[in-house]
């Protein structure tokens, strides 16, 4: 049987080309590899190599030839034995290559997509209290994973011997030994490449950052390893990981050292991303965190890492990832908020309530996967929305969130959504223009009566 | 599971042959690295019919390196590799069908159509992939040796990259890592002159890359990577190394790709003499079929016999990747979280 060479694409967009030469003649043999001739581009002159083996039986585009079309048989290759005589008259020109038709663009997300994922609610804590810090709470939460799964471990700048810049993972190296609590140099696109490699294996790093701002050195692994190897593997290859550390500003630190990373991260499908507030929340969700089987981005923020809440005493005690919380019952407006924004926000709603207007606070716990349903319930309550974000304004959480509002609600609204956020610039070192530059509980009240016109 | 898997090559399952080489292992490296060259060969073909789409990076020239290297790992040892992928999974035993259907973007391929050439990968072949960011599957592949060695297993890990990768900053940090946590990883360096267009002359400061490792006290050597018994000789004495526990190995083995970088590379930065020399001095299939013909006695049919075997596995392999159905338009939506 003889084989037809085809004239082949030699680039993904190529569609015709020119045969500029000939470089194997009829009689030759030819064995795959061999270069047979050179094909003109409107980019550049290729090799065009043979991948069969056999004698050339015949030339059907002569060298020369110009709009030569991709997949149009160009020379005939005789297999053992047959004479040049023999070689059948080729067939009409083939079909188009079978180009593969893209899959529709997706007008509209699936229903099962688009829908927020269902949790379980978070059971309702009526047993004892403990007084922690979120520090605390943060530290028990590892130890507790820790003691419950051999695969769990943490590692991170100064994390053992010095217990944590933070001194978030205060005893645990005691605890645990150095097998598990992991002191490695500063490193962060390695030990994060790292990580995300023993992940795949099935292990459960917990990777501190010293602070989020480093993490920028690392994103690479965080975004193009952990978060898109499962989709790319066809759901082989999870990666069961969370990257923790302090996020947002600190205090005088200036601007390599504070920044809100919650809308970078929250742009990417394949993480989660978790911005707990209170003591409690940390603890639950960071278990939630550690057992979860994808990557988890848990921003925590330096200026909380001190505060005392109730945590409920119990090892048990999880908060599912996804899901935000009412932090107070309001009717007239709505501030939405995570993070140390959820202080503000509540002392804003204190404020406001002197003044006269009854405001709901809903703590969002978790960015990604956004709780819509409950951020929706309360805009079709009050009517007016507020959001609150240390980070930048500029495609930012908060713009996210009046876009959700406007699509899904905008009926309800009763006054265009008001973003409170960081102003545009670097942040400055200067106290004053520190404080210029963050936002306030003065900036939530005066967007909270805004949206009201008072 | 979407594709079938065959077990471990024969090269692989002969790796505890005492020195020296039986003729059988030596049959089977050539037969390991004619499925590469023919398979590769067979890629080229079917992105010359529009079939195979964006990037394809054929290892064409380089079987040798693989070849020789998980010729004397074992069971349970992993890779990890960067975009230039296909030899390594045919090698770690994945099935010719499924990786050639994953590059025609079909619902049978290894990712199910959704990584392509460059991102495939088989938990069961303790195949890592497939990454497409240059020198980021090096700290991963550290990773996977810090695993192995938290687990308390002897497992290796084998860590395959470019010369145009050991310029990035986080081969370095996962050198010193490995280094100072003892790690049981073995990184092979497949120096095959070029990074894209540009030579190690015109990338590296210093042309002898596996130095670059000494100054972590990490041991290393250079290879001839054109010859898969002086391949195996040395990986067969880093796997020993590195799984007794005494921590990192490097291996640069001086390799060549025939083909452009990725298809549509018209190779301007080099000249045809230069291909062509490597092609007809040192090409690591003609190499071993002449010692198996001249000094080694095997008769060429024997060889026809397994020329024919192959060429019909990836016949088989371009017909199912052609033949197979598209991923469903539902897959656009699956594997991006795993149910909690
Ligand atoms: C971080 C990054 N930078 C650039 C590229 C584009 N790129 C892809 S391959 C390549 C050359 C790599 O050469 P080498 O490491 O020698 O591997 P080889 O292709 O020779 O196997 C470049 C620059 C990339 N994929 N990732
Ligand atoms: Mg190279």
């Amino acid at each position: 049987m003889s084989i037809e060479i085809l004239m082949p694409a030699l680039s993904p967009t190529m569609t015709e080309g020119k045969i500029s030469k000939w470089l194997k003649a009829v009689g030759d043999t030819i064995k795959s590899g061999d270069v047979i001739a050179e094909i003109e581009t409107d980019k550049a002159t290729m090799e065009v190599e043979a991948v069969d083996e056999g004698v050339l039986g015949s030339i059907l585009v002569p060298e020369g030839t110009e709009n030569v079309a991709v997949n149009a048989p160009i020379a005939v290759l005789l297999q053992d034995g047959e004479a040049a005589g023999t070689a059948p008259t080729h067939h009409a020109a083939p079909a188009a290559a079978p180009v593969p038709t893209p899959a529709a663009t997706p007008a509209s997300a699936p229903a099962a997509a688009a829908a927020v994922p269902v949790v379980e609610a978070e059971p309702e804590w009526t047993g004892p209290m403990l007084k922690q810090t979120v520090r605390e709470a943060l530290r028990d939460a590892m130890a507790e994973e820790m003691r419950r799964d051999d695969n769990v471990y943490l590692q991170g700048e100064e994390v053992a011997q010095y217990n944590g810049a933070y001194k978030i993972s205060q005893g645990l190296l005691d605890e645990f030994g150095d097998r598990r609590v992991i002191d490695t140099p500063i490193t962060e696109i390695g030990f994060t490449g790292l990580a995300v490699g023993a992940a795949f294996t099935g292990l459960r790093p917990i990777v501190e950052f010293m602070t989020f701002n480093f993490a920028m050195q690392a994103i690479d692994h965080i975004i193009n390893s952990a978060a898109k190897t499962l989709y790319m593997s066809g759901g082989q290859l999870g990666c069961p990981i969370v990257f923790r550390g302090p996020n947002g500003v600190a205090s005088r630190v200036g601007a390599q050292h504070s920044q809100c990373y919650a809308s970078w991260y929250a742009h990417c499908p394949g993480l989660k991303v978790v911005a707990p507030y209170f003591a409690s929340d940390a603890k639950g969700l960071l278990k939630a965190s550690i057992r979860d089987p994808n990557p988890v981005i848990f921003l925590e923020h330096e200026l909380v890492y001190g505060q005392t809440h109730d945590v409920p005493d119990n090892p048990d005690w999880i908060v599912p990832i996804g899901k935000a919380r009412v932090a107070r019952v309001g009717s007239q407006v709505t501030l939405i908020a995570f993070s140390r924004g959820v202080q503000f926000a509540l002392e804003a709603a204190e404020a406001l309530a002197g003044e006269g207007i009854s405001a709901e606070v809903i703590d969002l716990r978790t960015i990604r996967p956004l709780d819509v349903e409950t951020i929706l319930t309360s805009v079709r309550k009050t009517n007016r929305a507020v959001t609150i974000e240390e980070g930048w304004a500029f495609a930012g959480i908060g713009a996210e969130i009046a876009a959700t509002v406007m699509e899904k609600a905008f009926d309800w609204l009763d006054a265009p959504v008001i973003r409170v956020a960081g102003a545009d610039v670097p942040l400055p070192y200067a106290a004053n223009l520190e404080a210029l530059a963050l936002p306030h509980v003065a900036d939530i009240v005066a967007a909270a009566k805004t949206v009201c016109y008072r | 599971m979407v594709v079938k898997r065959k077990p471990k090559t024969a090269a692989a399952a002969a790796s505890a042959a005492p020195e020296p080489i039986s003729n059988d292992q030596e049959i089977a490296f050539y037969r390991d690295m004619l499925l590469i060259r023919r398979f590769e060969e067979k890629a080229g073909q079917l992105y010359g019919m529009g079939l195979i789409g964006g990037f394809c990076h054929l290892y064409i020239g380089q079987e040798a390196v693989v070849v020789g290297m998980q010729s004397a790992a074992g069971k349970g040892d992993s890779v990890i590799t960067s975009y230039r992928d296909h030899g390594h999974m045919l090698v770690c035993g994945m099935d010719p069908k499924g990786v050639m259907a994953e590059l025609t973007g079909r619902a049978t391929g290894y990712s199910r159509g959704k990584g392509g050439s460059m991102h495939m990968f088989s938990r069961e072949a303790n195949f890592y992939g497939g990454h497409g960011i240059v020198g980021a599957q090096v700290p991963l592949g550290t990773g996977i040796a810090f695993a192995n060695k938290y687990r308390g297993t002897d497992r290796v890990s084998l860590v395959y990259l470019g010369d145009g990768a050991v310029n990035q900053g986080q081969v370095y940090e996962s050198f010193n890592m490995a280094a100072l946590w003892k790690l049981p990883v073995i990184y092979v360096i497949e120096n095959n002159k070029y990074g894209m267009g540009t030579s190690v002359e015109r990338a590296s400061a210093s042309h002898d890359l596996y130095v670059r490792a000494a100054p972590y006290g990490i041991p290393g050597c250079q290879v001839d990577g054109m010859d898969v018994l002086a391949v195996h000789k040395v990986a067969r004495e880093a796997i020993a190394h590195v799984r007794s526990g005494a921590g990192p190995y490097v291996i640069e083995a001086q390799t060549y790709r025939y083909r452009g970088h990725s298809m549509s590379d018209p190779a301007k930065y080099r000249t045809k003499e230069e291909v062509a020399q490597m092609r007809q001095e040192h090409d690591p299939i003609d190499l071993v079929r002449r010692r198996l013909i001249e000094t080694l006695e095997v008769t060429e049919d024997v060889l026809k016999q397994i020329d024919r075997e192959i060429k019909e596995i990836v016949t088989e392999a371009a017909e199912f990747a052609q033949s197979s159905p598209e991923p469903d338009p539902a897959e656009l939506w699956t594997d991006v979280l795993i149910e909690a």
